[in-house]
């Protein structure tokens, strides 16, 4: 399945008509230990570059944004329960929400991994 | 991914200073953030595990951004209780306190250490403070005070159950101090000054040095199995759960000691006789309480409530959020803020407000984890 990046270190995995969202190791290198999400409720609306979730590591509070435009279909009830998730595995078990996804096209603006890669290298 | 704690763009921009470790830190894999203007260590392998770290074993903290004075000349005694209300008269050699820097009206300026030096006494004030804290003691003190500003000095400060033990085998005098004692002693030729103090609740050193010797000293404590050294983003978990302020947080020049429950820095004779800035007020507060009070809060759930947010009672805002983050050791959300006195008793329940959001916080007894100083030798 194909997956693209945003330059806001977030990740996007397409299936069909649905987009997992999470963020990326190197994201989650940078914040440090987690202890808290919050993942949008199912139903809410985002638009490209609006606020969808939050990231709490010990120290702050970071804003995930919407890689896309689409509707939720469902947060990760499992980042609840254990926030560290977000950590060991942010590109795996650790995804922040999934979504609908309402302009396709929009990916063509997002990078892929290896775009990411030398993105990151670059920083 | 965006850090909501934005930098203030108004800020003026002055050019970041580096420390004298600067080097040493990159080198051990720190990350350096920018810090009461300096480059400083936030973490090294993370937040979590250097904070449980220093509870377990022993913590090395740069706190050379801080500022270490010196106070001489006849009638420094009387000089200095013209500005903090502790009873530096009956501050024996050896032996140092923890005192408020007050404005004219009694509002906290600073907070700091007062160490009587025997010739002298030794002063560590915030570093991001610590400018205006020499400008205000220069402008204040009699003609005849000398002040030193000792900018030649480094501060490292070693914390943690095993941090005496550590320290003795470079520095056998620290294993005679005990919690809130000064003595001078030697290392490899140089002169440096250790005190049993801290600010993370557990045992543990300040040790002042100079800069040439940091780099040797800081590397001979670290070559020991239970060292390691620890940023600024556990110094500030550590603190919180101490119960401890951060000048700049939890206090600033609106608070006075005794909203600040700070009431144990006004010492007994200074009560008795005044004559401290802003003693009316104070003395007043103390007699017939303050109007609000800083408290700690436990946090329901998971979700950090942080400096800034606003507290309720039921429907009305009563107070704000000056310290807040997740507690490593606690294993949940702690905060500390001011609420009315009425409000200030252990177990009163309140809310505060996190993005829009109600989150239900309980009035705390501080510390969080218990104080591990030692105060007696051999204890």
């Amino acid at each position: 399945m194909p997956r693209f990046y945003t330059e806001e270190h977030e990740w996007v995995e397409v299936d069909g008509e649905i987009a997992t969202v999470g963020i990326t190791d190197f994201a989650q290198g940078q914040l440090g230990d987690i202890v808290f999400v919050e993942v949008p409720d199912t139903g809410v609306e985002l638009t490209k570059g609006g606020d969808a979730a939050v990231v709490e590591s010990v120290k702050a509070a970071s804003d995930i944004y919407a890689p896309v435009d689409g509707t939720v279909t469902e947060g990760n009830s499992a980042l609840e329960e254990d926030p560290a998730l977000a950590n060991s595995d942010p590109e795996g078990e650790g995804w922040f929400f999934r979504m609908t996804l309402s302009d396709k096209a929009q990916l063509d603006g997002l990078m892929d991994s290896k775009g990411y890669k030398a993105y990151c290298d670059a920083l | 991914m965006s850090d909501t704690e934005d930098m203030d763009e108004g800020a003026v921009a002055i050019e970041t200073a580096t420390l004298p470790l600067d080097a040493w830190h990159r080198a051990k894999g720190a990350r350096m953030v920018e810090f009461a203007g300096y480059w400083m260590p936030i973490q090294y392998e993370g937040i979590m595990a250097e904070h449980l770290w220093t509870r377990e074993n022993a913590g090395l903290f740069d706190v050379s951004h801080m500022g270490q004075l010196n106070l001489s000349g006849d009638g420094v005694v009387e000089a200095l209780e013209a500005l903090v209300p502790g009873d530096i008269a009956g501050l024996k050699p050896g032996r140092m306190r923890y005192s408020l820097l007050l404005a004219e009206d009694g509002g906290i300026l600073d907070d700091l250490m007062i160490t009587n030096e025997g010739d002298r006494f030794g002063i560590v004030v915030n570093g991001a403070v610590k400018w205006d804290d020499i400008a205000h003691l220069r402008e204040h003190l009699p003609d005849q005070i000398t002040l030193n500003h000792l900018d030649e000095q480094g501060l490292l400060a070693l914390q943690g159950p095993k941090a005496a033990e550590a320290l003795t085998t470079l520095v056998p005098a620290a294993a005679d101090l005990v919690f809130m004692q000064f003595v001078r002693a030697t290392w490899q030729g140089h002169e440096i000054g250790l005190s049993r103090s801290g600010y993370t609740g557990e045992d543990g050193f300040e040790i002042s040095l100079p800069h040439a010797a940091l780099p040797a000293f800081a590397d001979a404590l670290c070559a020991m199995e239970a060292v390691k050294p620890i940023g600024l983003g556990a110094r500030d978990s550590l603190r919180l759960e101490a119960g401890l302020p951060l000048y700049g947080h939890d206090l600033d020049p609106a608070i006075d000691p005794v909203e600040g429950d700070l009431g144990f820095a006004i010492s007994k004779r200074r009560r008795e006789e005044g004559g401290f800035p802003g003693a009316a007020r104070i003395l007043g507060h103390l007699a017939d309480g303050a109007p609000r009070k800083r408290v700690g809060l436990s946090v329901d759930g998971k979700m950090p409530v942080r400096e800034g947010a606003k507290i309720f009672d039921g429907e009305e805002e009563v107070g704000v959020i000056t310290s807040g983050g997740f507690a490593p050791s606690v294993g949940a959300p702690i905060a500390m803020g001011y609420v009315p006195t009425g409000l200030s008793e252990v177990g009163t329940a309140l809310a505060a407000e996190v993005r829009g959001k109600r989150v239900a916080v309980t009035v705390a007894s501080t510390p969080f984890v218990p104080h591990k100083y030692v105060r007696k030798t051999g204890a």
